[in-house]
């Protein structure tokens, strides 16, 4: 295989950010390719700017290249500038380490983290050079495999993608490496052998190997073509964090990316059971790294890096039992001579204490921003977001009172059960936190910034019937007049057709695989990109296919519906979703099981794993999601509940 | 304690940007445990001052840097220390103690010296090269804020001639002034008329008491690092 990189470089004068396609990162590696071992090129489908941070495809290009039979190199999508360069001067897709063209890999192993990138993916697949189609790929193709949270319902992408894993990648690219391997080995020329085999591994779903059945007009199910591949294909877990402390030499890139700090994976699952949030459903059960290793990865790290700014991620950092350790040894570390920052990412706004808003703001102030999600108690407790108004404003009070001028805000509206009432309760909430900035500084900002609500897979929303575009629309224009009446009030929002188009892929079956290729032919590529955006090219496609916006999107599903994801499991029980969806749409919320008992989503039992959480209590204070009021550090009274798990509603906004 | 160092930019890592070369010293200092000086407030950031802005794509061999320091330190140790946690391409060839009061690198530099290549016949080069030199003006339009502007080029090219054969075609050697604003090697061409191929920037000239010089001389053979005190 011979290097690219004076085609490559030829083309870089004429494009926008041109370091993004020159590799080079502190911590690439450049791995040796040889017979015997298995090539992989790993994907992220967006600009390399977006891509580059990904943890996720961080961890499996160094545990695939610390692997004797393996390899790892990367790419990322090109800018629209720099593919069109590309294809007029026939440069294929190429790898960043080695310059080598994306064909030339044994596996094109893409990253899934948002449902509008799949055309971005289609888009790669055809630069590389590979048919687009996973049916017509001959033998000497790259083999094309994708991960991430949107593998969790693959099928529309299930025409293009040869096989999906799903959950925690860590110990299943070693098996798929082995698989491989083994198949060259026996110079098979039977990619058909190949996908069976594959079929084979736990929590890897090779979508050819299944057949959508429909009966006038609807999925009755997804079921086995072939005797011996699983009828229902279970996510893989890894039990244990601290068995894995990846990424161990965190890429420094040469160009500003996002989220370009030193970042600290402190644990991972969540189970406070938000219930629009599929993150924290598929992710279940909570694996807490061990305290002391988090210290040492971000002692490590910084000194290996040079960053000055650490963000100890998680999906709700603040709830780690070890938080309040790991952020001051940081900032009162002498060797970080105070020139380091330290974020928390999904902060609760029940966990931020004045202490932790005086610690992180020793250093610099970073963006803080909270999550309250709903605008009324009343919401809040649909969604199981137990966070009291007096929470938020506590926390406002603490960040203003120490010196922050500026505080975000974000919000969901098209949530279940939602009224006017609760949409405008955000602009009063919002409007609120003004007010209590006015009292620590003469001019604050508060943003609200508000997203339209697609209900996704493998969640208790996954039945409801998304807003439509127009309705968005009203709920934004009531919010917009709220805003202009309110000084240092600032409103941001997700736009209703992008919200749309998402929900079109994210709930949709094997049959919107020809939807996304059509928005793929007709140019449709980043769409997560406003300036690229278009809602007519996929009104089009749905045109197409004969499929309809309202009934893909729009539609609640019935209760015995089969679900495009059905065969699929993260590890949850179908009856507790809809049980908790019930449990939402009459108001009840639920505790969160690392600290109570209990109430069997199916997780951990069905996974064989179990919570590791090194705190028997909330680390941080306040009402910790209970909806109780508890002093910072409390105990959470542990109650046993009767069948269904219920927190006791309680009036108004406040709580007992 | 200030600290000036002069460093290169060549090979893949001439397609970062101004921006992106601060951000990769920022690192590589503190992953030396340079005690660098921080500015005060709300949101402190290591004192550095880099020079005049390097055209992306461009190479140089003669790009500077100011460090202010918080305890001193020798700058031969600085830029042994520091030269090998930069990235490949971007090498220290020399540092020297700063002397207080010195005019910052903007103020100073009022030229650059440039090797640029250009894909072609000499011969056309050596024509386009008489023209320049025997023209009044020498009139580009730009984008300035929005709006096409009209600059004339010609009171800001000091010096231009042909070095023959380069690597990919002929080599232009040019000394392009810097005020009112300095001259890019891409705007150059586009007045020339002429193909841009690698332009490299191979010194920075001060003019001071009638000589001129450079902010820090380098031995740019490239054979080993040359320490030297700034006068």
């Amino acid at each position: 295989m011979t290097s690219l990189w004076p085609r490559i470089e030829s083309l870089l004068a004429q494009v926008t950010k041109p370091a993004r396609y020159i590799g080079g990162e502190l911590g690439a590696l450049r791995p040796v390719h040889a017979p015997g071992r298995v090539a992989w090129l790993l994907l992220y489908p967006d600009t390399y700017e977006i891509g580059l941070p990904n943890q996720g495809l961080q961890i499996l290009y160094e545990i695939l290249n610390e692997r004797d039979d393996a390899v790892a190199e990367r790419a990322y999508a090109p800018w629209t500038d720099m593919e069109a360069a590309m294809r007029a001067a026939s440069v294929p897709l190429f790898s960043l380490e080695g310059s080598l063209p994306a064909s030339a890999f044994d596996v094109l192993a893409f990253n899934l983290s948002a449902e509008l990138t799949y055309t971005n993916v289609l888009n790669l697949v055809d630069l590389a050079g590979v048919p687009v189609r996973s049916a017509d790929r001959g033998p000497t193709d790259p083999l094309v495999v994708a991960g991430g949270h949107c593998a969790f319902n693959p099928e529309p992408l299930a025409d293009f993608v040869d096989a999906f894993v799903l959950g925690d990648g860590e110990e299943a690219v070693g098996e798929l490496t082995e698989v491989i391997g083994a198949w060259q080995a026996a110079g098979s020329r039977s990619r058909p052998d190949l996908l069976v085999a594959l079929a084979a591994v736990p929590g890897v779903y090779v979508p050819s190997c299944y057949e959508p059945v429909y009966d006038d007009g609807r999925l009755t199910g997804v079921v086995p073509r072939l005797a011996g591949v699983p009828a229902r294909v279970e996510k893989r877990t890894i039990a244990d964090l601290g068995q894995w402390p990846y990424p161990k030499q965190q890429l420094v890139p040469l160009v500003e990316v996002v989220h370009d700090r030193l970042n600290v994976e402190v644990f991972r699952g969540c189970t406070r059971g938000c219930r629009f949030c599929q993150a924290g459903m598929i992710t279940r059960p909570v694996r807490e790294r061990p305290v002391e290793q988090v210290d040492r990865m971000v002692r490590e790290g910084l000194a290996r890096t040079g960053y000055d700014e650490v963000t100890l991620t998680s999906l709700s950092s603040a709830d780690f039992s070890g938080i309040e350790g790991a952020v001051s040894s940081v900032i009162n570390d002498p060797e970080c001579s105070g020139q380091v920052s330290v974020s928390l990412p999904s902060l609760r706004v029940d966990a931020f204490t004045v202490g932790l808003a005086a610690e992180i703001q020793k250093v610099r102030r970073t963006g803080l921003t909270f999550a309250p999600e709903g605008g009324t108690w009343r919401m809040r407790q649909v969604i199981n977001k137990l966070i009291r108004e007096e929470d938020l404003y506590a926390a406002v009070d603490a960040a203003f009172s120490q010196g922050w001028q500026r505080v975000k805000l974000y919000f969901l509206i098209g949530l279940p059960t939602e009224t006017d009432e609760d949409v405008l309760g955000i602009a009063r909430l919002a409007r609120n936190c003004v007010e209590i900035g006015r009292r620590h500084h003469r001019s604050v900002t508060v943003t609200a910034s508000v997203g339209g609500f697609v209900p996704k897979p493998h969640t208790p929303f996954q039945w409801f019937g998304q807003n439509t575009i127009e309705e968005l629309r009203r709920k934004v224009g009531l919010l917009k007049d709220e805003a202009r009446a309110t000084r240092g009030l600032t409103l941001r929002w997700h736009d209703p057709e992008a919200t749309a188009a998402e929900g079109i892929v994210s709930r949709g079956d094997r049959r919107m695989g020809a939807v996304v290729e059509h928005v793929w032919r007709a140019g449709g590529t980043f769409q997560e990109w406003s300036e690229h955006f278009d809602l007519g090219l996929w009104r089009d496609a749905l045109d197409a296919a004969g499929l309809d916006l309202a009934d893909a999107v729009y539609r609640h599903r019935e209760q015995d519906e089969v679900l495009p994801w059905d065969h699929l499991s993260a590890g949850l029980h179908r009856d507790f979703l809809w049980q908790d969806f019930q449990e939402a749409l009459a108001e009840h919320g639920l505790e969160d099981c690392r600290w109570t008992p209990c109430y069997d989503c199916g997780a951990c039992t069905g996974l064989g794993v179990e919570h590791m959480v090194a705190s028997a209590v909330p680390p941080a204070g306040g009402s910790q999601g209970t909806g109780q009021d508890l002093a910072t550090g409390g105990a959470v009274p542990v109650r046993f509940l009767d069948k269904a798990p219920i927190v006791a509603a309680v009036g108004g906004e406040r709580s007992a | 304690m200030k600290v000036r160092a002069r460093f290169t930019k060549v090979g893949r890592v001439r397609w970062t940007s101004h921006r992106d070369v601060a951000r990769m010293w920022e690192r590589a200092l503190r992953r030396g445990r340079v005690p660098v000086a921080y500015t005060a407030g709300f949101s402190p950031r290591p004192q550095l001052s880099f020079g005049l802005a390097l055209p992306t794509g461009c190479e140089s061999v003669a790009e500077y840097l100011d460090i202010s320091l918080a305890t001193p330190v020798d700058p031969v140790d600085l830029g042994a220390l520091v030269g090998p946690l930069l990235p490949d391409g971007v090498d220290v060839v020399a540092a020297g103690v700063l002397e207080h009061g010195a005019p910052s690198l903007q103020e100073m530099v009022s030229s650059c010296t440039w090797e640029i290549e250009v894909p072609g016949d000499p011969d056309d080069l050596g024509a386009a090269i008489e023209r320049v030199l025997g023209a009044a003006s020498l009139p580009i339009r730009r984008e300035r804020k929005g709006r096409a502007v009209v600059d004339d080029l010609r009171p800001s090219v000091l010096a231009l001639s042909s070095a023959g054969a380069g690597a990919t075609g002929a080599l232009l050697l040019a000394e392009l002034g810097t005020r009112p604003r300095g001259v890019r090697p891409a705007e150059l061409a586009q007045a020339m008329g002429i193909e841009l191929g690698l332009a490299r920037r191979t010194r920075q000239l001060i003019e001071r008491d009638g000589s001129r010089g450079e902010p820090l001389v380098a031995d740019h053979t490239g054979a080993a690092f040359t320490w030297e005190r700034a006068s």
